[in-house]
């Protein structure tokens, strides 16, 4: 990538990150192997939304931050995803099958991720995207299935995201869902733990203040799997998840819980409008 | 996220908690008048440094990570999320005061402010910051009665 587009870059980022109400740009440019990606940060809301504008989590992030996702060269969660692309490859199982020998390239998943968690009416439940990976690979490929917030598991994600990333995410929330959301909203406003706060005491009433250093943001879930800078590593939905819940001095669920679908229904329909992100950098 | 009260200390330091001294209120009785709380719930006056403290340290009542104070301006990044106690003791009489860091919520109703001197009523209470579950009867309060005088003893100090 040449020095000038670089330059031009991190001054949108810049803008960026003077805080959204003012003079933040709505769009970032990504620069990507091939050329540039533009994703949406802020957006319209679902009618139905209690928020006045959806905007994603790297709007609350620092610029440092920001630019790291602003270049697939810099954005480290990349390093995961090149690791799915060779597992995407590698023959595993009984079946002797890669996920190539019968999905052909990665891009063939372009939009699975904006529309995750989706009713599998085969199995009459709601299946997020891990389970549609690990279903393959137990019964297509006679596989092992992997561990939900494993590196293979996480990485997965990370490629099929990026496959759909720049699209509006757009859950479906009637018909077979409506139980689901119905339910991820019940918890969304609960107050858990012996601090007793819900997701929406911080996300809802409280994002863009800070509790001490955190700058609050919707937490949306269109960004992941999001590379934290803590952890060095790309991680889950049901991870983020189980870490806000144990800070409110909860009992959390466990990843790929029936509690953690049902909220991933209702958050992800929050974002619905955003572009899908993954794998996005965090602190 | 960095959790923003009791980060990852060890369960022994909740020990201290659990065991009520014997003149303190028990939590259960205390006597709330339209929120506020006559008398001091150790029985003993509040220490203001100490106050100070509490109102700083993490792993204890960490109240700057939703409130800026200008008197506590050293310590580390004020977060905004409540409103900024300077003035506090302008605003509210010394019962007051003492209502809303026992349990804000007999003062304003459905606040987002921890409650810091009960220990039942919670959805999935937790085992401090584990994530596991906890029998009620194990939960301490958040700080013990006197922690809650200090408190009170440093805000009555913010005065405008
Ligand atoms: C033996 C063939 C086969 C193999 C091997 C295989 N899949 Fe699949 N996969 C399928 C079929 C068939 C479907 C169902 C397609 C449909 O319903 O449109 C599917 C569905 C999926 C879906 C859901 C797509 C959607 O839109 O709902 C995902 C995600 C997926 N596979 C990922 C993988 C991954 C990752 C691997 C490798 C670990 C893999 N698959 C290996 C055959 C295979
Ligand atoms: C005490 C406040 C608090 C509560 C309650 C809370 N969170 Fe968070 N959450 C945070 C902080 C702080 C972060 C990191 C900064 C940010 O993105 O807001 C975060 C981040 C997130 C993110 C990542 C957002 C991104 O763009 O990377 C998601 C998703 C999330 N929270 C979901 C939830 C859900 C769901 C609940 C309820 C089960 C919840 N949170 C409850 C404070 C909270
Ligand atoms: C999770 C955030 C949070 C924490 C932690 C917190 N508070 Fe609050 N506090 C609030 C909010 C929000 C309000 C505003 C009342 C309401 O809910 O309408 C408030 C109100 C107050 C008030 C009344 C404000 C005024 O002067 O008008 C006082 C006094 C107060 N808090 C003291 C404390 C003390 C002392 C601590 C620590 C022991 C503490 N708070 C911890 C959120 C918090």
């Amino acid at each position: 990538m040449n020095i000038l587009k670089k330059t031009t870059l991190i001054g949108g980022i810049l803008a960026l990150s003077l805080g959204f109400a003012a003079t933040a740009q709505d769009t970032l440019t990504i620069a990507t192997e091939t050329g540039t990606q533009e994703i949406m940060l802020k957006v319209k809301p679902p009618a139905w939304s209690p928020l006045p504008e959806l905007i994603s989590g790297l709007v609350f992030r620092s610029k440092e931050t920001q630019s790291l996702q602003a270049d697939d060269f810099g954005n480290p969660g990349m390093v995961f995803v090149e690791q799915a692309w060779e597992s995407w490859n590698t023959t595993d199982g009984s079946a002797g099958k890669s996920c190539a020998d019968c999905h052909g390239e990665p891009a063939k998943m372009a939009g699975v991720r904006a529309v995750m968690p989706k009713f599998n009416k085969d199995k009459g439940e709601m299946w997020t995207l891990e389970m549609y990976i690990n279903n393959c690979r137990t019964d297509r490929m006679g596989a092992d299935a992997w561990k939900w917030n494993s590196g293979s598991m996480v990485s997965m994600t990370g490629l099929i995201s990026l496959q759909s990333r720049g699209m509006p995410m757009n859950v479906a929330i009637d018909g077979d869902a409506a139980p689901y959301w119905e339910q991820g909203k019940e918890m969304y406003y609960s107050s858990t733990g012996q601090l007793e706060l819900s997701c929406a005491n911080c996300h809802e009433d409280n994002y863009d203040n800070y509790i001490r250093a955190d700058h609050l943001s919707q937490g949306q879930i269109n960004g992941f799997p999001a590379y934290r800078l803590k952890n060095a590593k790309l991680n889950s939905i049901h991870n983020r998840f189980k870490g806000c819940i144990r800070d409110t001095r909860a009992e959390t669920y466990k990843e790929g819980s029936p509690e953690f679908i049902a909220l991933e229904v209702y958050v992800a329909s929050r974002g619905n409008g955003l572009s899908v992100e993954g794998p996005s950098v965090r602190n | 996220m960095k959790p923003f009260l009791l980060v990852m200390v060890p369960v022994s330091m909740f020990a201290f908690a659990t065991v009520v001294a014997a003149a303190d209120v028990i939590p259960g009785e205390v006597m709330y008048q339209d929120g506020a709380v006559a008398a001091s719930l150790s029985g003993a006056a509040g220490d203001a440094d100490a106050g100070k403290k509490v109102m700083t340290t993490r792993s204890l009542g960490n109240c700057v990570a939703c409130h800026q104070v200008d008197a506590l301006s050293s310590a580390a990044f004020h977060g905004n999320v409540g409103p900024t106690l300077n003035g506090a003791a302008s605003r509210w009489t010394e019962a007051q005061l003492r209502g809303i860091v026992a349990d804000s919520k007999k003062t304003f109703e459905g606040s987002m402010m921890p409650s810091f001197y009960k220990k039942s009523g919670y959805i999935r209470p937790g085992n401090a910051y584990t994530g596991k579950a906890s029998a009620e009867a194990d939960l301490s309060t958040l700080l013990t009665a006197q922690q809650i005088e200090d408190v009170v003893a440093f805000l009555k100090t913010l005065k405008e």
